[in-house]
Order: C-alpha cells, then sequence, then structure tokens
C-alpha cells in the first residue's frame, strides 16, 4: 500500500540527516589527523617524503569519491576485515577528507613567510619549535576559513555514501521514497535540509575569511 | 590474506571500459559546454540593474551550489516526472550535470569579472578605443586569464562527479563497472582499475590544461 508524505517522513527525514552529520564530523576529525601529517608530509625538507604525499593527494584528488567507496567496500573483507557501511563510509571519506585538508593546510603553512621560520632558526629554535611555535599557528589562522568551506563539500558528498547502502540522509529519502512514490516532495525536502547545513556552513566560512583578512 | 587477484578477468570488457570511458568524457565535455552558458547567463543576471533577476540568480547559485549532485540528480530524474517531465538516464544525468555546473562556471565568471579593475574600461576607453575595442584588446585576455585555472580544475572535478550518474543508470564508465562486476564477481579488481581509469584522465588532462594555459599565458605569442 502506497501511504502520504506526512510530517512523520520530515521527522524521519531529520533523523537521518544526524547520520550525515555524524559522518561528516567523525571523518573530519579522523580525516583532520591524517590530513595535518600529510601537510607535514608536503613541506618537509625531505624529497621522498613529499614525493610520496603529493602521490597520495594525486591519487585521492584525481579519482571519484564514488570509486574510492567501492574500491575500499570490496577491498577490506580481501585483508580479512569485514565491513558494514558506515565503517567503510568512515574510513574512505576520511582518507577523502585528508587529502584535501592536507592541501588546505600545506597551502596555509607556506602562505606563512620564510622569513619567519629564519626568525625562528636566528633565535636558536630547532626546527620542529620553529614549525610548532611560529609557523603553525600563523598557518591556523589562515587556514580556517577554507577549511570552513571544504566542510560544505564534505557534507554534500556524504550522500554518496547511500549508494554503498549506509542509511544517511540521502539514503534515508529513497527509502521514503520508495514508500510514499512522491519522489519530488521526498527529495525536495531532503535538499532542503542539506540546504541548511551548508548554507549556514558557507556562511560562516565568508564571515570567518571577512574577519581573519581584516585582522591581518 | 587468500585472495588471488585476477585482473585478466577484465580482459574481455576492454571494449566495454573504452566504450563508458568515452560517454564520461562525452557527459563532461557536453555539460561543461552547456554549463558555461548557463553559468555566463547567471553571471550577467547576479549584475543585473533589476532586483528580481539579481535574486533569482544567487538563488539559484546558491541552491545547487549548497546542495549534493546526487540529490539533484535524483529531483530531475525521479522527480520531475511526477510533474510530467520525463529524461531518459543520460539525458537526466546532462540536465543535472549541466544545471549543477552552470552554478559553479556563474561563481567564477563574477569572480573573474570583479577581478578587472573599473579603471581598466576607463583608460582603454580615454585611448580612444570604442566599447567593443576595450573589450577585446583590454578586458577579454585579463578576463580569460582570471577565469581559466579555477575553469580548468571545475572540469576534472566534472569529469570525477560523473561517476555519481551511473546511480540512475547512464551508462558512462562508472556504469560499466558494475556491468563487468555483475559478470565475473571481481568486485575489488574492476573498481580499482575503473576507479585508477580516471586518475589517467584526470592527469591527463590536467597536464593539457596546464600545456594550454602556458602556451595562450605565460609564452604569450606576438600580436
Amino acid at each position: 500500500m502506497i501511504r502520504d508524505f506526512d510530517s512523520g517522513d520530515v521527522v524521519y527525514l531529520l533523523l537521518a540527516a544526524r547520520w550525515t552529520v555524524a559522518l561528516v564530523v567523525s571523518a573530519t576529525l579522523c580525516g583532520g589527523v591524517l590530513g595535518f601529517v600529510v601537510a607535514i608530509a608536503r613541506v618537509v625538507p625531505v624529497a621522498p617524503v613529499r614525493w610520496l604525499a603529493i602521490g597520495y593527494i594525486n591519487l585521492i584528488q584525481g579519482t571519484p569519491l564514488l570509486g574510492q567507496l567501492f574500491a575500499l567496500f570490496f577491498a577490506l573483507p580481501l585483508i580479512g576485515i569485514t565491513v558494514d557501511a558506515w565503517s567503510a563510509a568512515l574510513v574512505c571519506m576520511s582518507i577523502y577528507a585528508s587529502a584535501f585538508l592536507g592541501e588546505i593546510w600545506r597551502s596555509g603553512l607556506q602562505s606563512v613567510h620564510q622569513r619567519q621560520w629564519e626568525a625562528g632558526a636566528s633565535l636558536g629554535l630547532t626546527y620542529r619549535q620553529q614549525l610548532g611555535h611560529v609557523v603553525i599557528p600563523q598557518a591556523l589562522r589562515i587556514s580556517v576559513a577554507p577549511t570552513v568551506g571544504f566542510l560544505v563539500q564534505l557534507v554534500k558528498d556524504t550522500s554518496l555514501a547511500a549508494l554503498i547502502g549506509f542509511v544517511e540522509l540521502t539514503r534515508a529519502s529513497q527509502i521514503i521514497s520508495s514508500a510514499t512514490f512522491s519522489p519530488l516532495t521526498v527529495y525536495t525536502t531532503a535538499a532542503a535540509i542539506y540546504f541548511v547545513i551548508c548554507f549556514s556552513l558557507s556562511q560562516l566560512s565568508q564571515v570567518l575569511e571577512g574577519r581573519l583578512h581584516v585582522t591581518r | 590474506m587468500n585472495y588471488n587477484f585476477k585482473f585478466s578477468a577484465l580482459l574481455p570488457y576492454t571494449d566495454d571500459i573504452v566504450q563508458g570511458a568515452l560517454l564520461t568524457l562525452y557527459l563532461s565535455v557536453v555539460t561543461m559546454c552547456i554549463g558555461l552558458m548557463i553559468g555566463g547567463v547567471v553571471a550577467v543576471g547576479r549584475n543585473s540593474p533589476v532586483a528580481g533577476i539579481r535574486v533569482a540568480a544567487r538563488v539559484y547559485v546558491e541552491a545547487l551550489r549548497n546542495t549534493p549532485l546526487l540529490v539533484q540528480l535524483f529531483i530531475v530524474f525521479f522527480g520531475l516526472p511526477t510533474l510530467g517531465i520525463r529524461f531518459g538516464a543520460n539525458a537526466a544525468a546532462i540536465v543535472a550535470l549541466s544545471l549543477n555546473v552552470g552554478a559553479y562556471a556563474a561563481e567564477i565568471f563574477r569572480a573573474g569579472i570583479e577581478s578587472i579593475h573599473r579603471s581598466q574600461v576607463e583608460s582603454g576607453r580615454s585611448l580612444g578605443l570604442t566599447a567593443y575595442q576595450t573589450f577585446r584588446h583590454v578586458v577579454l585576455f585579463q578576463a580569460v586569464k582570471a577565469v581559466y585555472p579555477a575553469l580548468a580544475s571545475q572540469f576534472v572535478l566534472l569529469l570525477l562527479a560523473t561517476s555519481v550518474v551511473s546511480s540512475i543508470g547512464a551508462t558512462e564508465l562508472f556504469h560499466e563497472a558494475a556491468f563487468i562486476e555483475s559478470r565475473t564477481f571481481r568486485s575489488f579488481e574492476v573498481y580499482a582499475l575503473i576507479t585508477l581509469s580516471y586518475l589517467v584522465m584526470t592527469l591527463a588532462f590536467r597536464g593539457l590544461f596546464a600545456g594550454i594555459y602556458w602556451a595562450a599565458f605565460v609564452r604569450r605569442p606576438a600580436r
């Protein structure tokens, strides 16, 4: 029997949106840690490490996320790890986020002037101290706005997890759509929920960009 | 790990993979062209003296840029038929992708327009150039140079994004992956190979675009 799309379904979609948010937050945290390593690997004065990081970034940014999701979803069982859709999505989105965040933070690191490194060195700081006390604090300020901007992309990209069967907002709307047979209403509602999340983030990114620009 | 990788199982399907890749390229090029046209119109609309047009252009750009392509695709392919507008899978893919790229292209064009200082036009006019000559000899080159890198990377993003349209059954490269998987059951091999073939295409296009940029803007021909 086909029922109508009612307020209960909207609540169901909102509850499913929690999983979208959960996926974004977890992927940002895991991807952030990994991305930090990638960013540092891109600037260290050891050439092979830099090449490895460049190769990693090219591989992730040069292939479709959907392909990464499927390859990983089928690859992990081969090495004996049974994955549910959530773990596959989380691992994949984290790797994906790390490549982009790594590049954003790398450009933040490199936009800190060379003289800052030299000033640190002339004060007798070691390489690690220069990085930790002089360069990273300044790079962080520059990177905040583009990082929030990337989160918008990440929120939208979590919709692909629906295609490996992870029930987040998009998968939930597919389910409701087949139950109510009113795809236009259902998908428009889902789009509206995405819009609220993404638009808030992109506005936040713009505000941060303006604010951090003025103080520099 | 007791799995024997067997990439040779995919060999009989080389033709399908090539066909899929060609359709992916076709989809990317066609939607990029339509998207550029939409983007141009919308970018002009965002500077329109009519408030209604400005608002409409802004709403279009924000709505498309802040919702996932997959959901847009579902709205076009599953949603619009309830209003009596029907597309085949490939046509729906072109419609959704074009609308999506159009919004990004509009923003790129707008940034390009804003990057050219008003004094450039004024100095052109004060040298006695006509409005057309000012546009042709002063503005155009700078504008194209300003938007080119962003459009080039947008094209690469689009090429990757076309993989999403396989989910409504458009027969591009990623769709072939599902097809070959269903025949060979070599899931990992198929998806790894297909994913890497996108890498080949994106690297090739990045190289090509960098070459064009160098030829057109860095080693600027005498004219």
